[in-house]
C-alpha cells in the first residue's frame, strides 16, 4: 500500500515537471519578444536590451528555466505585463470567481445525473429510462456556448430572472454574486450531467447483474432496499471517479463559458492574457491548472486504490 | 390614540416612499469594452483609461467639449502674448482633489514638468514638446513659455494625457486614481468593473449622478443581451453589429455621431505588386463602399474617398474618383500584367469593422481576381508585424486621430508611401496659418491621396451610442475617445 | 474494459443482422451517412454561392429560395451549412487519424514491450492528459496563428493519448491469450504478432473510440471557431455562424438555430453510432439495453 501510494505521488511529481518544461519550452518559442511588448513600439534597441538584461532574458536557457521553476514554487509569480499587479494577486480574485463556479456546475451535475441515472437503471428498457437516455444523449452533443446563449435570451433578457452576464463580486452580498453564477453553472453542468448519468446508470446495472445482489434478491430483500443499501454504494465507485475527473475539466473548461458571460474569472484572465500576450499570466495560470489536474487525478487515483484493495497491484 | 398615530405614520412612510420613488435615479451602469491597463491617463495611450477617467475624475487646463472645441477647464481664463510664445493661465480657486488636498499652480507645474520630463512615461509627449518652461507666477497664476508658436497648443493640453494630477498620489494614480473632477474613484473589481461615485466637494457644477460603474463588456455579443436585459443602461461606444437588434425598441435611443476615424483598406505601398498605381487603383475600383459601409458599420459609416473626416470643413468629397466597376478594375489588373489575379494576405485586428470588412472586401476582391487570405490578429500582434513591422499585403483599420493627413508623409510609416509632392505641400501646411490657405493645400493633400489610390478608403466610423430612452447628456459625437458623464441624468 | 468479441469469429451476415436491430446504430448510422453526403454534395453543388456576399438579402427569414434563411451579409445559410459540414468534418477526422497515427502504435509497442518502454509510453500519455484539453488548444491556436491547419494539431495532439490508452489496454488483454502465445512459441516476433494479431482484435474497440473522438473533435472545432481561432473565412464553419449569430438572436434566430442544430445533430448521430458499434460487438450489451 505505501509502495504504491509512494509510486502514485512521484508519478504525479514528475508529471508536474515534466509539464513545466513544456509550457517553458512552448512559451520559448513564442514569437514576440516580452521585453519589446513591455516597453511599446517607440522604445530604442538600446532599452529593449537593457530591459532584457534586467529581466534575465539573455540568460543560458537552463538558468532560467530553473530560476522560473524556482519562482513558481515559491508562489513568485511575477507581475502581469497588461494589469502590472503581481499575478498571485489576480489568480487569487480570479480563483473566488472560477471556484465557485465549477463547484456550483459539479453539484448540479450531481444532484441532476444520480437520481436520473439511478432511475434510468432501475426501469431498465422501459420508456423512462429510453427518454432519460435519449436525453442524455442530446445533452452531450449540444456546445455548451450556444446552449448558453438560449439560457441567456430566456431567463435574462426574457423572463430577467439573472443577469445576463457579469460579476458583481462577492463584496455586494451573496445572493447577487450567486445569481450571476447560476446560468453559467447551469450551461456547465449540462453536459457534464448527461455523462454522469449515462455512467450511473451502467455502473448501477453492472453492480444490479452482481452474485451478491441476487442473492440478496433472493433472500427477499425488497428491490429498492437493494438498490439504495447494496447497489448504489457500489456503483459510487465509478460515479465518483467520473466527479474527480470532472471538477478538474470544469476547473479549466469554464473559459469559454466565461467568456459568454464575461465572468472574471481564471479561464477569462487566460483568454485574455493569451490575446494580449500577457505571457507571465499565461504561464501562471495554465501551470496552477495543470497541477490542479494533477492533484486532483492523484486523489481519485489514491481514494480508488483504499475503496478497492484489489487494484493496487495493477497499474 | 394610538391606531390614528400609527396610521398617520403608515401614511407618511407611504408618502415618502412614493415621492422618493418618483424621484429620478441616480446611479448607472455604463458598458465600456475594453478593461484599462491601469487608471493612470499620463502614463499610456490606451484609449480605455480616458473612457473611464476623462473629465470625470481627472481634469486638466483645458478640455476638450463634445464637438471637439477647447473649454476651459481647471484654467479659469487665459491670455496670450502677442508673439503667440506666452500662456498665462489664472487657475480657479477652491479646488480641491480627492484626497482633501487643495489643487494649485505648484500641481499645474508638477505635473506638466512630470510630463515632458526625461523620465516620462507620457505616451503623447509631443503634446509638450514645444513647452520651454513653466512658471509658477502665485498658486493661481501659472505661465507657459513655448519655445514656439503653436496654433494647436491649448486643444493639446485638453488631452487627457495633460491632466493634472497631485505630486503625492501621482504614483499610485495607477490603482487608485486621485484627481480633480465631479467624480471621484470608489473600487475597481479587476475584470470586472470600475465604480465612480459623486464627488461632495466638489468646486463647479456638481454631477446628476451619485453613482457610476463602468463594466467591461467585451464583445456586441454580451452588450446586446446586457442591454436587453436592463443590466447595464447605456453603451456610449456601441458595436454597430449589434444595433441591429435595438433599433426597434422603444426603450433604448440609438444614436449615431461621428469620430475622427477614417477606416482605410491600408496597403504595402512598396510591396509588389502593391507598388503599382493600376493594382492599388484597381484594388479601390473593386471595391463596393456601399455594401462595405452597411455590413461593416450596419449602414451607418460615411463614405470617403480620402483621408479627411467628412464633417471636417476642409473636407473635399472624392468619393466618385474610383466608382464601384469591376471591368475597370480588371482591365487595370491586365495592364499591369495581373490578368490572372493574384494571391495576397489581409491581416485583420479585432475591431468588428476590420473583421466583417475584411471578409465583405475579401469576397469584392475575389470578383476580380484577386484572391485573399484572411488573417485575423491580436492588437498585440497587429501592432508588431503590421504598424512596426510592415510585414502585410493589406489591412484594415481605423485611423481614429483628429486632423492626421500628415502621416502619409511620414517616413518609415506603415502604409510605405513615398511622393515628394505630397511631403512638400504637407511642409507647406505645416508653416501655414491661413485659414482659406490652409483649405487649399489640405484640398490638394487630399487629391494627391485619392490619385495615388495609396489605400483603398473606406468610410468614415461612426460612433453609435446606445442607451436607455430615459437617459440624457451623453455625447454625440466622439471627437476623443472620452465617456464624459457630468451631465448625464435620468429624466423624470 | 471490457474487450468485444472477435470480429473475425463471427459471421458478417449475422453481425449486419445485429446491427440493424440496434437502434442506435441505425439512427446514428442514417444521421453520420447524411452528414457525410451532405458534406460530399457541397463539393459540386449548393443552393447558392457562399463565397458571394449579397448585403441586399442580408438576415432573411427562412423561405422557399433560402430553406435556413439568410445571414447578415445575405448568404444562405443551408448552403454555409453544407460546407460547413466539409469543414467540420474534415478537421475533426484529420486529428482522429493524428491520434490514432500515433497513439495507436504507441500503445501497441507499450503492451507489446512492457517493461520501461510502457512506462515511458504511459507517463507521456499522463502528461498530456494533464493539459486541460480546449485551453490548451486555444494557447496553441492564438499563439500559432488561427486557423483549420493549427486548430486540427490542437485538437488531434490530445487524441493521441487517448487511443494510445485504448489500444494499450485492448492489446494488453490480447497478448495472454492462447493462440497469441502459439505464435510467439512458433517464433513469430512481437511486430508481426502486433500487425498479426492484435491490431485486428482491437480495430473495433478502435473504431468505437475514433467514433466518439470524432464526435468530441466537431464540438471541439465549433468551440475554437466560436472563438475565432479555427477555419477562417471565406470558408464557413459551424462554430464561427454561432458566433456571427449571437448578435441578432432576437431579430434572426435562425442564423444561430440552424448550425446549432447542424452540430447537435451531428454529434449525437456519432455518439449514437458508436454507442451502436459498441452494443453489437459487446458480448454483455444483450444484457445491458
Amino acid at each position: 500500500m505505501t509502495a504504491y501510494l509512494l509510486k502514485r505521488i512521484a508519478i504525479a511529481i514528475a508529471t508536474l515537471v515534466l509539464a513545466s518544461l513544456v509550457v517553458f519550452a512552448v512559451l520559448e518559442i513564442v514569437p514576440g519578444d516580452p521585453a519589446r511588448l513591455m516597453l511599446g513600439m517607440n522604445a530604442s534597441a538600446e532599452q529593449v536590451e537593457q530591459l532584457r538584461t534586467q529581466m534575465g532574458l539573455n540568460d543560458p536557457l537552463l538558468l532560467r528555466y530553473l530560476h522560473w521553476a524556482g519562482d513558481l514554487l515559491t508562489l513568485d509569480l511575477g507581475r502581469s505585463l497588461t494589469y502590472s499587479v503581481p499575478v498571485l494577486d489576480l489568480v487569487r480574485e480570479r480563483v473566488a470567481v472560477s471556484l465557485p463556479l465549477a463547484l456550483i456546475a459539479l453539484a448540479l451535475s450531481a444532484v441532476i445525473a444520480i437520481p436520473v441515472g439511478l432511475y434510468s437503471a432501475s426501469r431498465r428498457g422501459h420508456a423512462g429510462d429510453t427518454l432519460a437516455m435519449g436525453a442524455a444523449q442530446i445533452g452531450v452533443a449540444i456546445p455548451n456556448f450556444w446552449f448558453a446563449l438560449m439560457l441567456i435570451y430566456l431567463f435574462a433578457v426574457w423572463l430577467r430572472l439573472v443577469p445576463a452576464g457579469g460579476f458583481p463580486g462577492w463584496g455586494n452580498g451573496i445572493w447577487p454574486a450567486l445569481k450571476s453564477l447560476l446560468l453559467p453553472a447551469v450551461a456547465l453542468a449540462l453536459p457534464q450531467a448527461a455523462i454522469l448519468a449515462r455512467v450511473t446508470r451502467s455502473a448501477l446495472i453492472d453492480v444490479l447483474n452482481e452474485d451478491y445482489i441476487r442473492t440478496a434478491r433472493a433472500k427477499g430483500l425488497p428491490y429498492r432496499a437493494v438498490l439504495w443499501q447494496h447497489a448504489l454504494r457500489n456503483a459510487m465507485i465509478p460515479v465518483l471517479t467520473i466527479l474527480g475527473l470532472q471538477f478538474a475539466f470544469l476547473l479549466a473548461g469554464t473559459i469559454i463559458i466565461e467568456n459568454v458571460f464575461y465572468l472574471p474569472g481564471l479561464g477569462r484572465l487566460v483568454f485574455q492574457a493569451i490575446t494580449q500576450r500577457d505571457l507571465i499570466v499565461v504561464e501562471s495560470v495554465v501551470m496552477l491548472l495543470v497541477a490542479a489536474v494533477i492533484a486532483v487525478n492523484l486523489i481519485v487515483d489514491l481514494s480508488y486504490a483504499i475503496v478497492d484493495p484489489r487494484l493496487r497491484g495493477r497499474e | 390614540m394610538n391606531s390614528w398615530k400609527s396610521v398617520l405614520a403608515a401614511t407618511a412612510l407611504a408618502l415618502a416612499s412614493a415621492t422618493s420613488a418618483m424621484a429620478a435615479r441616480t446611479d448607472i451602469v455604463i458598458g465600456i469594452p475594453l478593461e484599462p491597463p491601469h487608471l493612470d491617463p499620463t502614463a499610456s495611450a490606451a484609449a480605455a483609461i480616458d473612457e473611464v477617467l476623462y473629465a470625470n475624475v481627472f481634469q486638466g487646463l483645458t478640455r476638450i467639449g463634445p464637438s471637439g472645441e477647447v473649454l476651459p477647464d481647471l484654467a479659469e481664463s487665459w491670455t496670450i502674448s502677442d508673439d503667440g510664445k506666452t500662456y498665462t493661465f489664472k487657475l480657479h480657486s477652491g479646488v480641491k482633489f480627492h484626497d482633501g488636498s487643495d489643487f494649485n499652480a505648484d500641481d499645474v507645474k508638477f505635473s506638466l514638468d512630470r510630463a515632458r520630463g526625461e523620465k516620462s512615461a507620457n505616451a503623447q509627449k509631443a503634446l509638450f514638446a514645444a513647452i520651454d518652461t513653466v512658471e509658477v507666477v502665485d498658486p493661481a497664476t501659472v505661465k507657459i513659455t513655448l519655445k514656439n508658436p503653436q496654433g494647436s497648443f491649448l486643444y493639446n493640453l485638453g488631452w487627457g494625457d495633460a491632466v493634472i494630477v497631485a505630486p503625492e498620489s501621482a504614483d499610485t494614480n495607477k490603482e487608485k486614481p486621485i484627481g480633480t473632477g465631479p467624480f471621484r474613484f470608489e473600487n475597481w473589481a479587476k475584470g470586472s468593473s470600475i465604480t465612480l461615485v459623486k464627488s461632495a466637494d466638489y468646486w463647479g457644477e456638481p454631477a446628476f449622478l451619485d453613482k457610476a460603474e463602468f463594466r467591461i463588456v467585451p464583445d456586441a455579443a454580451a452588450a446586446v443581451p446586457a442591454l436587453l436585459s436592463g443590466d447595464v443602461q447605456a453603451f456610449p461606444f456601441f458595436q454597430p453589429d449589434g444595433v441591429a437588434q435595438i433599433e426597434g425598441d422603444p426603450r433604448f435611443s440609438v444614436v449615431v455621431g461621428a469620430t475622427e476615424g477614417e477606416t482605410l483598406l491600408s496597403m504595402n505601398n512598396k510591396k509588389p505588386p502593391f507598388d503599382n498605381l493600376k493594382v492599388r487603383q484597381a484594388i479601390s475600383y473593386a471595391l463596393d463602399r456601399a455594401a462595405i459601409v452597411e455590413g461593416a458599420s450596419a449602414g451607418f459609416g460615411k463614405p470617403i474617398g480620402s483621408h479627411q473626416s467628412p464633417a471636417s470643413k476642409d473636407y473635399v468629397d472624392l468619393t466618385g474618383m474610383y466608382p464601384h466597376d469591376v471591368a475597370k478594375a480588371k482591365e487595370l489588373l491586365k495592364e499591369a500584367g495581373l490578368e490572372n489575379g493574384f494571391k495576397a494576405t489581409l491581416k485583420l485586428p479585432p475591431p468588428s469593422y476590420a473583421r466583417l470588412g475584411g471578409e465583405i472586401i475579401a469576397s469584392q476582391l475575389r470578383e476580380v481576381g484577386i484572391d485573399l487570405e484572411i488573417i485575423p490578429v491580436e492588437w498585440a500582434q497587429w501592432l508588431e508585424q503590421v504598424f512596426k513591422g510592415k510585414d502585410f499585403d493589406l489591412t484594415i483599420v481605423s485611423h481614429t486621430e483628429p486632423n492626421d493627413i500628415d502621416i502619409y508623409s511620414r517616413k518609415d510609416y506603415y502604409f510605405n508611401y513615398d511622393n515628394p509632392a505630397f511631403d512638400k505641400v504637407i511642409g507647406e501646411l505645416k508653416v501655414t496659418s491661413d485659414e482659406a490657405k490652409r483649405k487649399d493645400l489640405l484640398g490638394q493633400a487630399q487629391k494627391i491621396l485619392a490619385e495615388d489610390a495609396v489605400v483603398g478608403f473606406l468610410f468614415e466610423l461612426p460612433k453609435v451610442g446606445v442607451w436607455d430612452a430615459k437617459l440624457e447628456g451623453f455625447w454625440t459625437d466622439a471627437p476623443i475617445q472620452a465617456n464624459d458623464i457630468t451631465k448625464v441624468k435620468w429624466k423624470d | 474494459m471490457t474487450l468485444p468479441v472477435d470480429v473475425s469469429r463471427e459471421k458478417p451476415e449475422r453481425l449486419v443482422a445485429r446491427a440493424f436491430a440496434n437502434r442506435s446504430f441505425v439512427i446514428g448510422f442514417v444521421i453520420a451517412v447524411s452528414v457525410v453526403a451532405m458534406a460530399l454534395l457541397s463539393f459540386f453543388w449548393t443552393p447558392f454561392d457562399v463565397t458571394k456576399l449579397v448585403i441586399a438579402d442580408k438576415t432573411q427569414a427562412p423561405s422557399l429560395t433560402h430553406w435556413f434563411g439568410t445571414d447578415h451579409f445575405g448568404r444562405d445559410i443551408l448552403s454555409m451549412v453544407m460546407v460547413g459540414a466539409r469543414n467540420s468534418i474534415a478537421v475533426a477526422l484529420v486529428a482522429v487519424g493524428i491520434g490514432m497515427g500515433i497513439g495507436v502504435p504507441l500503445g501497441c509497442l507499450a503492451a507489446a514491450r512492457g517493461g520501461w518502454l510502457d512506462e515511458i509510453v504511459m507517463r507521456l500519455n499522463d502528461l498530456v492528459f494533464a493539459f486541460p484539453a480546449l485551453l490548451s488548444a486555444i494557447m496553441i491556436t492564438a499563439i500559432f496563428g488561427p486557423g483549420a491547419v493549427n486548430a486540427i494539431i490542437a485538437i488531434g495532439i490530445f487524441n493521441i493519448p487517448v487511443f494510445a490508452r485504448v489500444s494499450r489496454a485492448g492489446a494488453l488483454a490480447i497478448w495472454p491469450r492462447e493462440y497469441i502465445l502459439a505464435a510467439r512459441a512458433a517464433g513469430k516476433n512481437r511486430t508481426l504478432i502486433t500487425l498479426e494479431h492484435v491490431l485486428p482484435n482491437i480495430a473495433t474497440l478502435l473504431l468505437v473510440q475514433g467514433t466518439i473522438q470524432f464526435a468530441l473533435g466537431i464540438l471541439a472545432e465549433a468551440s475554437l471557431s466560436y472563438v475565432g481561432l479555427g477555419s477562417q473565412p471565406p470558408m464557413p464553419s459551424w462554430g464561427r455562424m454561432l458566433f456571427e449569430a449571437q448578435t441578432r438572436m432576437a431579430i434572426a434566430p435562425w442564423m444561430a438555430i440552424f448550425p446549432g442544430m447542424a452540430i447537435v445533430v451531428t454529434v449525437l448521430g456519432l455518439n449514437l453510432l458508436g454507442d451502436g458499434i459498441a452494443d453489437i460487438l459487446d458480448p454483455k450489451s444483450r444484457r445491458r439495453s
